[in-house]
């Protein structure tokens, strides 16, 4: 496996062109600087023996025009960077989601923190390349330069600064990275300890001042941020070694200087103003390696950020997807023994499934949760491959064709309906990108959102707001199921539909949803058991499969499953 | 925006600390920056009037003390930074944990929003304190040192000096205050187009299911290029600031470079003094760079400091009462014309409320979302109090009793409880910390939750996770039913207790819960029909008041509690 900073890199490598671009402004920038102090010196010094003034005429326009190209350069240089770092960030952003695409999109990255994580660990790329990238390259080209001067000056000089550049550049960053991120993993288990008593106290704060248990609860809180507290005033030693190490590098590597310069100058090996130069030039350097530690603290960040990324995108697809142009013809959904697991050696969440639903067949798919039936409807979306077992729709084979194709005979409403930001308009037209408005407000019409929508500043046009924040609950459903009415699919399945909906809202949304439907196949996956009497037939899956099946009245009618849990309150 | 919260002064002690150590540091750090400069100035300056080591050798070591010196000053203050960073942000977080745990999370923030804060948030305090605040320190001294010492050496330099220094900052607050202007037009631009990302990635389920998944691809090259393009467009304006720092820095360094060159020239000056003004030249502007350079961590910080005063100046809600009162039994109630607005909101959700409740009946609330039934139950819990009206437990005014003492009498089951993480036995005596063991187990079997102890690996002794996370939503609220039982209450009061539960687990709770009501006053708020069964009485609750009222169908009053409770105890 290569390290994922040097393939975090490497995805940089098309715009190669303009990195480089930043990185020679960067060191033009940084030896202006640097350059501006050995000139002084020169300037100074040749001055201090009186000569001609024209002989100084050189050094005075140079100097001059090093204090502009320092702000001009560095100016460019962060321009450059930060546009060349963008473009590769578009570059990593598209990679990124199509391999999402592509892969199964259902279960490894469902849970919305994962999700803002991968998103983030994408834009640690931006990080690497502006902070990590540009600065220690442009360090490299300079310091090599001042290096350059002082050896060609004296040769002793030269290598102390060499030594001390390297030191102050490399080494102290590094061993003071590598402290940093020690300290952080030995307080880790104490800021996780913090972390959990105050989420309980705070979270669980109505719970504990009803049963008289917030003293408790901030009391643990204080121990364990005294316990917190104390570890990183015992680390911050060692936190403050970085900048004292920088301090005593740079300072020793001066008085080296000195001493080496003043001893050449006595013994006749060096001028005195070769000497003035060298000794402003050791003077000056390290304000080059000035921005290293915080580059290099970073890193081990971006790493962790690359090695998570790259394992998503070294993720092979979980859905085989054929290709090809084949077509389902619409018609009756036949499932036989279908099993499914999420891993090689988990318990089967499918096992042994039979299910059939007729063109036009209203049908119901309800059990205890954890049974399965979410599992089912991920199937029939495609967002999973069966293990086992037939899933056909009109004789074909539901994975035979390509999952696009798959999805224009079947589509619905996932268990968690994503809302985009945006209008409604942009909302709906996800469904059928040249549906006329007209038939937006059809369907509006018959998911019972049109007056809403009509009250709503903008009608179609309004904001639906992040995640649709700005729409109520039942609206957000309302507007979900009109989305997968605007298809052409001629089955419809909706998992949980009303989840998390008041039980008003629910029935209503219900009710609508069968009426919406009209000639279209409906499977309902729900574990809310009330107005399934619509429904044509009712499976009941427990342990992943069907034990029960029948019409809603003949299952209340008979012992079992469904009767039990419609026989509330159970008896005292 | 001000670079130092007078708040944060006043607010921990560790912050004035840390103030007076940064200030002796930053005074010791320019003493030395001076001797330094002095010190090469007079080196190099000796070595060209043709002195050698024997005369110049106490100067030259005086540079590698200065160094030791700089070294251990920075370590030190560094160190010092840490530390006093660790307790700044101990002490604040132990005034907001003091300040928001006296009952529900009301005011400016969530609890999900106080936990951040109190974790990560208040972290931003590490670099602002460790960081800028130095800096800041140093900003204001040795800009004025230096200009001294320089003033004292040559004062046409110090002149060059004194005029360019006081443009820095004002440079940089028109061009900020510029950059703040546009950046503000392009906000929302800019957190659109940067939020795309997320909002494809989060609903690509959603995309699949409608073919629109590799067509969203070629549009997020697009978002992100048109995020490229805003944010480009706002950092050519923002690094404006920086350019005309470095160049004003740089410009100045170089004027007084060749100004003291050609006054050298003219022997007005002597080499020594020459060289000490270009040394200590651009040592005034560092600090100034420095400080811009963490300009991002100040913000951040100050950022955090204003969220958390934010918290810490909010009204704490005060609880009156003091009058003792001791767990009977049971008790009887009198809501007598109650009405109630939160705060912030002016229509009541509570208007003229009037309900008794006997010894041991139990009441079911019901009506639609919103029409009072969680804050009638916040006001009994002493949460809240009433703004009109009375309630009285036993004849006595709530108000006047101490609520330690009431909630100590009153058991709570919500409808999302919260588990922490710690044991099963901890969670279940959370309210009853000496219950024993037995008291314990008893609890469990009430709860019906025996099978699922026995199920768990170490019984009762099994951590239960962060939210109860081992426990499905089902289990969750039997131990909350369990914690019930182990306070054997005078007064239940039940939230939604089966909302969102699948049949069978809804099942399991009702019959713990009619266990639990067995002999105690009792107050269900449901939305569920099914509770009739378990409660002697039924109330509907409409706009904040009773709508009509029918005894339980099922299950009369009587015979089941004996002669001594009130048949009729409730009257409206």
């Amino acid at each position: 496996m290569r390290d994922p900073l040097r393939r975090m890199l490497s995805l940089a490598r098309p715009r190669g062109t303009r990195f480089a671009l930043g990185v020679l402004a960067g060191a033009v920038a940084t030896a202006s600087g640097a350059g501006l102090l050995s000139l002084a010196a020169w300037l100074i010094a040749t001055a201090a023996t009186h000569p001609p003034v024209t002989a100084l005429s050189v050094a005075v326009v140079l100097t001059r025009a090093l204090g502009v190209t320092r702000g001009l350069t560095r100016y460019l240089e962060r321009l450059v960077t930060h546009d060349a770092a963008l473009r590769t960030l578009a570059d990593v952003r598209v990679r990124v989601y199509e391999r999402l695409a592509r892969t199964e999109p259902v279960r490894r990255f469902r849970s919305p923190d994962l999700v803002t994580r991968l998103v983030s660990d994408t834009d640690a790329t931006q990080d690497l390349l502006v902070r990590g990238l540009t600065p220690p390259l442009a360090a490299l080209l300079t310091g090599a330069g001042a290096v350059a001067l002082a050896t060609a000056l004296l040769v002793p000089g030269g290598l102390v600064l060499a030594a001390g550049l390297v030191l102050g550049g490399l080494v102290v960053p590094v061993v003071a990275a590598a402290l940093g991120r020690a300290t952080g993993a030995r307080q880790a288990a104490a800021r996780a300890e913090l972390t959990t008593a105050l989420v309980d106290a705070l979270h669980g704060a109505p719970d504990l001042a009803a049963n008289g248990a917030t003293a408790r609860a901030v009391a643990r809180v204080e121990a364990a941020d005294a316990a917190l507290t104390a570890a990183a005033r015992r680390d911050a030693g060692l936190l403050g070694l970085g900048a004292g190490a920088s301090a005593l590098v740079a300072g020793l590597t001066l008085w080296a200087t000195l001493l080496l310069g003043v001893v050449a100058v006595e013994h006749g090996s060096l001028g005195p103003i070769p000497m003035a130069v060298l000794a402003l030039t050791a003077l000056a350097a390290f304000e080059i390696v000035a921005p290293l530690p915080a580059a290099a603290a970073r890193l081990g960040a971006v790493r962790a950020s690359g090695a998570r990324l790259f394992d998503v995108l070294d993720t092979p697809p979980a859905v085989r997807d054929p290709g090809g142009a084949g077509r389902l013809v619409p018609g009756a959904l036949r499932i036989r023994d279908l099993r499914v697991r999420y891993a090689p050696d988990a318990t089967w969440a499918l096992d042994g499934l039979d299910l059939d639903v007729a063109p036009g067949e209203k049908v119901a798919v309800v059990g205890p949760s954890g049974s399965g039936k979410s599992t089912l409807a991920a199937v029939l979306f495609r967002f999973l491959d069966p293990d086992a077992g037939t899933v056909e729709i009109g004789g074909t084979s539901l994975t035979s064709v390509a999952a696009d194709a798959a999805r224009t005979v079947v589509s619905g409403v996932p268990q968690h309906p994503h809302l985009f930001t945006g209008s409604v308009r942009a909302n709906l037209l996800l469904a059928r990108p040249d549906a006329t408005d007209e038939a937006l407000w059809d369907v509006l019409r018959r998911v019972r959102l049109d007056g809403d929508v009509a009250a709503m500043p903008g009608g179609l046009d309004a904001d639906v707001g992040e995640h649709g924040e700005r729409l109520s609950g039942g609206m957000r459903q309302r507007l979900a199921l009109g989305r997968a009415l605007l298809t052409d699919a001629t089955l419809l399945v909706l998992d949980e539909p009303t989840a998390h909906l008041d039980p008003d809202t629910r029935d209503a949304v219900l009710a609508d949803l069968l009426d919406a439907a009209g000639e279209r196949a409906v499977l309902l996956v729900t574990h809310d058991l009330e107005r399934l009497d619509r429904m044509d037939t009712v499976h009941v899956v427990v342990d992943g499969r069907v034990v029960q099946r029948g019409r809603p009245a003949d299952l209340l009618a008979r012992d079992g499953w469904y009767r039990r849990a419609h026989r509330l309150p159970a008896p005292v | 925006m001000k670079p130092l919260d007078p708040r944060l002064l006043r607010a921990a002690r560790a912050v004035r600390t840390h103030l007076a150590v940064t200030a002796v540091c930053g005074v010791a750090l320019t003493g030395l920056i001076l001797v330094q400069a002095w010190l090469v100035a007079h080196i190099v300056g000796g070595v060209a009037d043709g002195r050698g080591l024997a005369e110049l050798g106490p100067l030259v070591a005086g540079v590698a003390v200065v160094a030791v010196g700089r070294a251990l000053l920075a370590h030190g203050a560094e160190t010092a930074a840490v530390r006093s960073a660790a307790s700044a942000k101990s002490q604040l977080r132990r005034r907001i944990v003091a300040h928001v745990t006296d009952g529900p999370a009301r005011g400016p923030a969530t609890a999900g929003e106080l936990a951040t804060l109190t974790t990560r948030g208040l972290d931003a305090l590490d670099d602002y304190l460790a960081r800028y605040l130095p800096q800041l320190v140093l900003a204001a001294l040795v800009p004025l040192a230096v200009l001294a010492v320089v003033a004292s050496a040559d004062w046409v330099s110090a002149l060059v000096i004194a005029l360019t220094l006081p443009l820095v900052p004002l440079f940089m607050a028109l061009v900020g205050m510029h950059t703040q202007a546009r950046t503000r037009r392009q906000w929302t631009l800019l957190q659109r187009l940067g939020g795309h990302f997320l909002d494809v990635v989060e609903g690509l389920p959603t995309l699949a299911l409608f073919r629109r998944a590799k067509a969203e691809a070629a549009l997020v090259r697009r978002v992100t290029d048109d995020h490229r393009q805003a944010t480009m467009g706002t950092l050519r304006i923002a690094f404006l600031s920086a350019l005309v720092l470095e160049l004003l820095a740089t410009l100045a360094v170089a004027l007084v470079a060749v100004e003291v060159g050609f006054r050298l020239l003219y022997g007005e000056l002597s080499l020594t003094t020459a060289l000490l003004v270009l040394v200590l030249a651009p040592e005034a502007y560092l600090p100034l760079r420095e400080v811009g350079a963490r300009f991002h961590a100040s913000m951040e910080g100050v950022a955090a400091a204003e969220s958390a005063f934010a918290v810490l100046e909010s009204p704490r809600p005060v609880v009156p009462g003091s009058r003792p009162t001791a767990r009977r039994g049971t008790v009887a109630l009198d809501i007598d014309d109650v009405g109630f607005a939160w705060p912030g909101r002016d229509a009541p959700v509570l208007d003229g409320l009037t309900l008794a409740v006997g010894e041991g009946r139990s009441v079911l609330v019901t009506g639609r979302s919103g029409a009072g039934k969680s804050t009638l139950l916040a006001l009994l819990l002493r949460f809240a109090e009433p703004d009109t009206g009375t309630i009285r437990a036993d004849g006595v005014p709530l108000r006047d009793l101490d609520a330690a003492a009431w909630r100590a009498r009153v058991a709570w089951v919500p409808q999302h409880p919260h588990l922490f993480d710690d044991t099963l036995a901890g969670n279940v005596r959370l309210g009853a910390p000496d219950a024993t063991d037995a008291q314990v187990d008893a609890a469990l079997a009430a709860a019906g939750l025996t099978d699922v102890v026995a199920a768990l690996p170490e019984g009762t002794a099994t951590r239960l996770g962060e939210g109860g996370a081992r426990l499905s939503a089902g289990q969750r609220q039997r131990v909350a039913i369990a914690r019930a039982f182990v306070r054997d209450p005078d007064l239940v009061l039940l939230d939604e207790p089966t909302a969102h539960l699948d049949p069978d687990n809804a099942a399991l709770v009702r019959a713990a819960t009619a266990r639990l009501l067995e002999g105690r006053t009792g107050i269900v708020v449901a939305h569920d029909a099914g509770w009739r069964e378990t409660v002697d009485e039924t109330v509907v609750l409409t706009d904040g008041r009773l709508a009509e009222r029918a005894p339980a169908a099922l299950v009369s009053g009587d015979g089941r509690y004996g002669d001594h409770r009130h048949p009729q105890g409730v009257a409206s």
